[in-house]
C-alpha cells in the first residue's frame, strides 16, 4: 500500500470519528460493543443494533464499527451487504413490508405487491420520493397460518388483499 | 439448585392452579390480530367480576389452529375431571361475553371443536406443551416435568449412555436431510478437543414453514433443555442458538428463558451441583436463507458473510473456530427430552422402521385449516391434507402438495396415499424437508410456482460457486421465457441439462438441491410446461430441418 493511500485513509476514518463525537448514538453503540467485550465474531449484533439505533449503515457508521473492533473496513462492509436485513440506505417514514413466502404466494401476495407498486409508483425495495413510504418484501415471515401477511411499521397484519393494503398505505399519505 | 428445589417449584405452581384457566394464544399469529389486547380485556373482565381466585387468563404458545386465530382456550379443572372449550376469531371486544359465560352467560363467540380430526389425529411430543404452558414462565414448564430430563442425564448417565439412548430411538435430524441423530452426536463426542460447541439451527428459511418459530415461541425451555443434554453427551460447555432476525417474538422469549435457566442454575455453572457447565447465546441472523446450511451458518455465527465451505472436514471435527461442533435443527433438540424421560423404545414405537417419532409439519397454502400439526411418520399425506386440513375451500381439488420449500418438490394429487417419511418423499423426487407443506389446488400454476422457487433460490444464492450463482440466473431465465410463451423445445431441453448440472456440481445444499422444484414440476405436470411451448422455427434440432413440429410433441 502507497502512503499516499494510508494517509487518505487515515484521513478518513479521522472524519468518522470526528461525525461519531457529535452523536450521542455512536456512545451507545459504543457501549453495546463493549457488552460485547469489543469481539469480533459480534459483528452482526452490532450492525443490528448501530441499524436499530439509525435506520440505516452509512458509510461513517461502518468505519466507526470497523475501527472499534479492530476489523478491515472490507470485512464490516462485506458482511453489511451480504444480508438482506441490513441496508445502506435511509428508509422511508413508514415500512410496508409484504411477505413472499409460498403460502402468501399462493393466496394473492403478488397481486397485492403489485397493487402497492402501481399505487405507490415504486418498486419493492424502493422508497417514495418524498420519504414517505418504502416498500419492501420478506422471504418468509413465518405466519404462513393467515397468509397473505403485509408488516405496515413493524405490526403483522394478517389475510391482506390488494384493497385492505391500499386502504393502509393511503392512511400514510 | 437440586432435584428437591425442582420438585418445590413444581408444588408451588401446582397449588396455584385454579379451577379454570383462559389460555390466550400468544403466538407471532394470533397476536397480529390483537392477541395482547384480548388477554388483557380478559384480565379486566375476571378482575371486574370478581372471580381472580378462580380463573387464571395465561399467555401460552401456539395451539396450532393458525387459521382460525386469535384463540382462546378455556380449560375447566374440577374434581379431577377436565373439560375443555376453544374459541376462534376471537376479537377484543369479545373478552367481557367469554368471561361472563364462565358464569352461565349468554357467549355468540364462534366456538371450535377441540376433538376436531385436526387435533384428534395429532401425536404431540415436540409440540406437548405448546398452547398450554406459558413460555416466559419457567414454572410452568417445570410442573409439567421440566429439566427433569436433565438431570437423569446429569446424575444418573454417562455421556456414552446417552448418545447410546439417542442412536437406539432411532432419531434422525429434523432440518430436512435426516441424517441419524446418534450418528451425529457420536461423532463430536469421539472427536478430540478441549473446547466443543453445540448448536442450534434456528435459521428456519424455507418460506411456507414456521414449526421452528412455533416451538421457540412457545415452549422455549423444551430446546434448550435438550441442548443441555446435548452438550453433556458430547462434552461441549457452551451452545449457540442461531434464530432468524424475522422472528422477533422468538428472540426476546428465547432471551427471557435463558434469564430464567440461569437465575435457577439451570445454565451455568455447576449444574444441579455437577461438575457440568453449560452456557447458551442467542446469535440473531439477518436474513440470508443459505445461513441454513450448516457451514455457512457456523460463518454467520462467527460474525462473517454467511457462505458455505466444502465438506469435509464435517463440523463435527472442525466447525466453529475450527472445534468439534455439534448443530442441530430447533425440533431435533426438541425430541431429546421426551427420548430421555420415557426411553427410546417408547420414542421407537412411533413412526415407520426407518423414520422414528413424529414431525411436525407447516400446513399451508390452499387449505381450509391452516396451522400447525404433530403426526407420526409414515402418516399417509391424503389423511394429513384431506381429513386434518378439510381438503381445498372454495370447492376446488387439490392438485399437489410441495413439500421442503424450494429444495423440495411437488407431491401430485394422484400420489396422496404415499406415506410421510424421509424414504418414500425421496423416491418421488420431493424431501421432507424441515416440515412446510403447501397444498396447491387446481388454479394454481404449476410452472409459476417452479419460477417463484428458482427466483427465490436466484436471489439467495451466496455467489461462491458458479454452477449456484450463474445456472440459477440461466435457469431463471429460461422459465420466465417458457412463462412468457416464447419458449420452444430446445429451451425445455436447455433447461433440463442446467438443472442435471446444477445439481451435481454446487458446492452446497441450496445449489444441489435447487433445481428439485422444476424437475419435480416437469416430472409431474410436464404437460403444463410444453402447453406454453411455441414451435421452433429451426426445427427440433436447431439445424434448420424442414420437419416441422406442434407445440405440443416435445419429445
Amino acid at each position: 500500500m502507497t502512503a499516499a493511500t494510508k494517509t487518505k485513509q487515515a484521513s478518513r476514518l479521522a472524519a468518522a470519528l470526528e461525525h461519531a463525537s457529535g452523536d450521542k448514538r455512536f456512545k451507545i453503540l459504543e457501549v453495546h460493543m463493549k457488552k460485547h467485550q469489543f469481539r469480533q465474531d459480534a459483528l452482526i449484533e452490532v450492525l443490528h443494533k448501530a441499524q436499530e439505533l439509525f435506520g440505516y449503515l452509512e458509510d461513517d457508521l461502518l468505519l466507526f464499527i470497523s475501527a472499534k473492533l479492530k476489523l478491515p473496513p472490507s470485512r464490516v462492509y462485506g458482511v453489511a451487504t451480504f444480508y438482506h436485513f441490513f441496508t445502506l440506505k435511509p428508509q422511508g417514514e413508514h415500512t410496508c413490508v409484504v411477505c413472499m413466502g409460498t403460502a402468501c404466494y399462493v393466496k394473492g401476495a403478488d397481486k397485492v405487491i403489485e397493487a402497492l407498486q402501481e399505487n405507490l409508483k415504486i418498486k419493492s425495495g424502493e422508497t417514495t420520493a418524498d420519504g414517505k413510504v418504502s416498500l419492501l418484501t420478506a422471504r418468509c415471515i413465518g405466519a404462513c397460518g393467515i397468509a397473505p401477511a403485509v408488516t405496515y411499521d413493524g405490526q403483522v397484519a394478517p389475510k391482506q388483499t390488494a384493497a385492505t393494503a391500499l386502504e393502509k398505505i393511503n392512511q400514510w399519505k | 439448585m437440586q432435584l428437591e428445589d425442582l420438585n418445590a417449584i413444581a408444588a408451588k405452581r401446582k397449588a396455584a392452579t385454579r379451577k379454570v384457566c383462559l389460555r390466550t394464544c400468544m403466538s407471532a399469529g394470533c397476536m397480529s390480530s390483537q392477541a395482547d389486547l384480548i388477554k388483557k380485556n380478559l384480565e379486566t373482565e375476571v378482575k371486574a367480576q370478581g372471580m381472580e381466585a378462580e380463573v387464571e387468563v395465561r399467555r401460552v404458545g401456539c395451539m396450532g389452529f393458525c387459521g382460525q386465530g386469535p384463540l382462546v382456550g378455556v380449560d375447566h379443572h374440577q374434581d379431577g375431571h377436565h373439560h375443555e372449550e376453544l374459541f376462534e376469531f376471537v376479537k377484543p371486544e369479545d373478552a367481557p361475553a367469554i368471561v361472563r359465560h364462565l358464569k352461565g352467560g349468554e357467549c355468540q363467540v364462534q366456538r371450535g371443536d377441540p376433538h376436531h380430526p385436526f387435533f384428534a389425529k395429532q401425536v404431540k411430543i415436540v409440540r406437548a406443551n405448546g398452547g398450554l404452558v406459558d413460555p416466559e414462565n419457567i414454572e410452568d414448564y417445570i410442573v409439567l416435568g421440566g429439566y427433569q430430563a436433565l438431570h437423569q442425564v446429569l446424575t444418573e448417565m454417562k455421556p456414552a449412555e446417552v448418545v447410546e439412548e439417542i442412536t437406539k430411538s432411532g432419531l434422525r435430524g429434523r432440518g430436512g436431510a435426516g441424517y441419524p441423530t446418534g450418528l451425529k452426536w457420536g461423532t463430536v463426542a469421539k472427536s478430540a478437543g478441549a473446547k466443543k460447541y453445540v448448536v442450534c439451527n434456528g435459521d428456519e428459511g424455507d418460506p411456507g414453514a414456521f414449526m421452528d418459530r412455533s416451538v421457540l415461541e412457545s415452549d422455549p425451555h423444551l430446546v434448550l433443555e435438550g441442548m443441555a443434554i446435548a452438550a453433556y453427551a458430547v462434552g461441549a460447555d457452551q451452545g449457540f442458538l442461531y434464530v432468524r432476525a424475522e422472528y422477533p417474538l422468538a428472540i426476546s422469549r428465547l432471551q427471557i428463558a435463558i434469564k430464567q435457566a440461569k437465575q435457577l442454575g439451570l445454565l451455568g455453572a455447576g449444574i444441579f451441583e455437577t461438575p457440568f457447565n453449560f452456557n447458551v447465546d442467542i446469535r440473531i441472523g439477518a436474513g440470508a436463507f443459505v445461513c441454513g446450511e450448516e457451514t455457512a451458518l457456523m460463518a454467520s455465527v462467527e460474525g462473517k458473510r454467511g457462505t458455505p465451505r466444502p465438506r469435509p472436514p464435517f463440523p463435527a471435527e472442525s466447525g466453529l473456530w475450527g472445534c468439534p461442533t455439534l448443530i442441530n435443527n430447533v425440533e431435533t433438540f426438541a425430541n431429546v427430552t421426551a427420548i430421555i424421560t420415557k426411553g427410546a423404545d417408547w420414542y421407537a414405537s412411533f413412526g415407520t422402521e426407518k423414520s422414528k417419532g413424529t414431525k411436525v409439519f407447516a400446513l399451508t397454502g390452499k387449505i381450509t385449516n391452516n396451522g400447525l400439526i404433530e403426526v407420526p411418520m409414515g402418516i399417509p399425506l391424503r389423511q394429513i391434507v384431506e381429513e386434518m386440513g378439510g381438503g381445498a375451500p372454495g370447492g376446488h381439488q387439490v392438485k399437489a402438495v410441495q413439500t421442503g420449500g424450494p429444495s423440495g418438490g411437488c407431491i401430485p394429487a394422484q400420489h396422496l396415499d404415499t406415506p410421510v417419511d424421509f424414504e418414500s418423499l425421496g423416491k418421488l423426487g420431493s424431501i421432507m424437508g424441515s416440515g412446510g407443506m403447501v397444498v396447491m389446488d387446481d388454479t394454481t400454476n404449476m410452472v409459476e410456482i417452479a419460477k417463484f422457487y428458482m427466483e427465490f433460490c436466484m436471489d439467495e444464492s451466496c455467489g461462491k460457486c458458479i454452477p449456484c450463482r450463474a445456472g440459477t440466473v440461466q435457469m431463471h431465465h429460461l422459465l420466465e421465457k417458457i412463462t412468457k410463451r416464447q419458449a420452444t423445445a430446445r429451451d425445455l431441453a436447455k433447461l433440463e441439462e442446467l438443472c442435471d448440472m446444477v445439481k451435481n456440481t454446487s458446492l452446497c445444499g441450496l445449489g444441489q438441491t435447487a433445481p428439485n422444484p422444476v424437475l419435480s414440476t416437469l416430472r409431474f405436470f410436464r404437460e403444463e410446461y410444453e402447453r406454453l411451448l411455441q414451435p421452433d422455427p429451426f426445427g427440433p434440432r436447431g439445424n434448420g430441418s424442414p420437419q416441422t413440429q406442434s407445440a405440443g410433441a416435445a419429445h
